[in-house]
Formats: structure tokens, sequence, C-alpha cells
């Protein structure tokens, strides 16, 4: 009786933990702060140039991840040459280093750092397209990623 | 008086000398990690972070100067880490000490070869105890991914396969 007593509350506990990481992993990953004020900066930059079609399109951004627009360095001739055609699955460098998913649900810390997501585009667009993304390439992109 | 300073000095000269003994050994059987955290974070993202050890300063000095084409990517970084990570790799470059190492014979510092996988003793070191199918081996990918055959590179180990 006594055992009982002092195991009820430790097991409905146990039932409440349980019960949440169900509900939490059940919760599709949205962005957070962070990535809602990279996405905010790409939109204020992106409503100022042409092109402006009223939002991002997730769409836009597969198909830049998809591209091979063949005007970039040789060696690097799409995105998906090291982040692969699937946003969920892990990529590799040229020199065999892994690289952790580009969708937030798989690698939730993703496009936090605003000087690191700057960084990279400004390298990585550089080496596949030969030139700099626009603010809306940019922001397409990454509303595709966040979304997966 | 001579009899207590004798052993003294003695005992001090024993300590100096194979403290130097055992940096010699270091700089040659052990490359130090890297310990910079900008040199890990930046030159690590996409291969590890490479021994300044392995090139001389010469080398280091064209590495940086071409990171907008490096090796076919563009790996250009913003002025102030850039010149950090310069003084980090020069500072502890292959002929930044007197007796060198030996990543230093048989080459000649003023061309400043590019990679260290085109240095003589990277050359000689690899040149007959792996085999070329260890090269094919699709986990390798590059002769320039060190941990895919020495686990523990980044700590500057490679004589452990
Ligand atoms: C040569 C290999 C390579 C190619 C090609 C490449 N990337 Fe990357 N990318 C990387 C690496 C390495 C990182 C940094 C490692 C990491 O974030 O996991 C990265 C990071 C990024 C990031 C920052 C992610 C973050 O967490 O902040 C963005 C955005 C990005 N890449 C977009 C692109 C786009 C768009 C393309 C095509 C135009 C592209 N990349 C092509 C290797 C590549
Ligand atoms: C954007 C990705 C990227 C970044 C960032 C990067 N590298 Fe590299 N690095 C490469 C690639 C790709 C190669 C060529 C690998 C090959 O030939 O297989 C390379 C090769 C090298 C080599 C020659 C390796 C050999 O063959 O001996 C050196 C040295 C080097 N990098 C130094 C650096 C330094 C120093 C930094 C930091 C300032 C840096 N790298 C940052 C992509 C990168
Ligand atoms: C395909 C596999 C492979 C790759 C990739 C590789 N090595 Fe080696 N390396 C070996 C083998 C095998 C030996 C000789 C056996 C030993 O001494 O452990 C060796 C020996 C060495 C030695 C001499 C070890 C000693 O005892 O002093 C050094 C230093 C070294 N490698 C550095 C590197 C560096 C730096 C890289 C990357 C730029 C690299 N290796 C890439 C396989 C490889």
């Amino acid at each position: 009786m006594t055992r009982l007593t002092f195991f009820k509350p430790l097991s409905r506990l146990a039932v409440a933990a349980c019960v949440t990481i169900v509900a939490l992993s059940a919760v599709p990953a949205a962005a957070g702060p962070a990535q809602d004020q990279i996405l905010a900066g790409l939109k204020g930059e992106a409503q100022a140039a042409p092109g402006w079609t009223g939002a991002f399109s997730a769409e836009r951004g597969r198909a830049l991840l998809l591209a091979s627009p063949a005007t970039g360095k040789p060696d690097t001739p799409s995105c998906t040459t090291c982040h692969t055609d699937s946003p969920l699955k892990a990529g590799q460098t040229r020199t065999g280093k892994a690289i952790a998913p580009m969708a937030l649900s798989v690698t939730p810390d993703r496009y936090t750092d605003p000087e690191k997501v700057e960084k990279w585009f400004g390298r990585n667009c550089n080496s596949v397209l030969g030139r700099p993304c626009t603010a809306l390439e940019k922001g397409d992109f990454l509303t595709f990623m966040m979304g997966q | 008086m001579t009899t207590l300073i004798r052993p003294l000095a003695l005992a001090a000269l024993f300590v100096a000398v194979s403290a130097f003994a055992a940096s010699e050994l270091g700089a040659d059987e052990r490359y130090n990690a890297v310990t910079d955290p900008l040199t890990l974070k930046e030159c690590g993202a996409c291969h590890m972070a490479f021994q300044p050890q392995m090139l001389p300063a010469k080398s280091w000095h064209l590495v940086m100067d071409g990171l907008s084409d490096h090796f076919g990517e563009d790996a250009s970084l913003p002025e102030e880490p850039a010149a950090k990570i310069r003084a980090y790799l020069t500072a502890n470059a292959a002929d930044a000490s007197w007796w060198g190492g030996r990543f230093m014979r048989g080459l000649d510092e003023t061309k400043g070869p590019l990679r260290i996988t085109e240095t003589p003793h990277w050359i000689r070191e690899h040149s007959h105890e792996v085999p070329a199918s260890a090269w094919a081996d699709p986990k390798v990918k590059s002769k320039a991914n060190c941990v895919a055959c020495h686990p523990r590179a980044q700590q500057g180990m490679y004589d452990d396969d």
C-alpha cells in the first residue's frame, strides 16, 4: 500500500512527460524569432527591388536548390553538389566533411545567425551561380527550407 | 658550497636538455592541434582545420590571398577575421621555428606550395604505404580528407593507423 502511494505520483509524472514528448514531436518545427528576423530583413530588401510578387515562394526556393545554372565554378555546378537534392538528407563537402540537413525540422538551429547566413549565401551563390544571390532568391530559399 | 651547487647545476642542465629533446621530438612525431577558435571555425567548415606546421608561412600567405577562388570554391572572409587567421597560421608555420619540422624537408619555402598534399614530405609518406585503392574509396573522396584515414588528425596524431 505504502509502495503504491509512493509510486503513483511518480508514474503520473512519467505519463505526463511521455504525453508532452509525443505532443512536442508531433508539432512541425516552426521558425523562431531569430529566423523570422532574418526573413523580415530579406523581405524589406526584396520589396524594394524589382520583381517583388508580394511574398517569398517556397516553390522558387526549391527550384534554386535543384537548378544547375552552369554560370559558376566548374566544381560546384549546383547547390545539390553539397546539400543533396533533399533538404532532409545530410550533405557533404567536396573534401568529404558532413553537412547537416538544411531543413529546419531536422536541424533546428539553422538560420539563426544572420552573419553565418550572409557569409554562406555570399560564398555559395558566387561558387554556383557566379554572382551574388538577390534578396528574393535568399528569401525564397530560406522559406523553402524553413517549411521543410 | 660547490658540493651543493654542482648537483643543482647538473639537475638544471638535465631538465633543460630533456625539455629540449621533448620539444624536438614533439615537433617531429606529433603536430599541435589547432587551438585558435576562429581558425577552427572558419578553416574547419569544409574540411578539418589543417595544422599550420604543415606549410611554410609563404604558403599560408598565398592561401589567405586567394580565398575567393580557393581550390575551385569561394571561401572568402571579411577582412578582420582573415587578418587574425593569417597571423595565427604564419606564426605557427613550418618555418616559424629555427629547427623547422618534417614538412620543411626538401621544401623550397620561397615557392610556397598551396597544398600540404604537394609537399615532398607528404608525398614521401604517402607514396609507398598507401595502396591506390585507398584513394579510390568513396569515403575518402579527396587527398585532403585527412580524417578519413587518420581518425585523430585534428588532435595532430597521424601515426596511429
Ligand atoms: C561546395 C559545397 C556547397 C555548395 C555547392 C553549396 N553549399 Fe551551402 N553550405 C556549404 C557548407 C559547408 C555550409 C556550412 C556548413 C553548415 O552550415 O552546415 C553551407 C551553408 C549554407 C547556408 C547557411 C546555413 C545556416 O545554417 O545558416 C546557406 C543559406 C546555404 N549554404 C545555401 C546554399 C545555396 C543557396 C547554394 C546554391 C546556390 C549552396 N548553399 C551551395 C556548402 C555548400
Ligand atoms: C567553402 C569551403 C572551404 C573553406 C571555408 C575553406 N576551405 Fe580550404 N579547401 C576547400 C576545398 C574544396 C579544398 C580542395 C580539396 C581537394 O582538392 O580535394 C581545400 C583545400 C585546402 C588546402 C590544401 C589541402 C591539400 O590538398 O593539401 C589548404 C591548405 C586549405 N584548404 C586551407 C584553408 C584555410 C587556411 C582555410 C581558412 C581560411 C580554408 N581552407 C577554408 C574548401 C574550403
Ligand atoms: C587514403 C588514406 C590517407 C589520407 C586521405 C591521408 N593519409 Fe596520411 N597516411 C596514410 C597512411 C596509410 C600513412 C602511413 C602509415 C602511418 O605512418 O601511419 C600516412 C602517413 C602520414 C603521416 C606520417 C605519419 C608519421 O608516422 O609521422 C603524416 C604526417 C600524414 N599521413 C599526414 C596526412 C595529412 C595532413 C593528410 C591530409 C592532408 C593525410 N595524411 C591524408 C593514409 C592517408
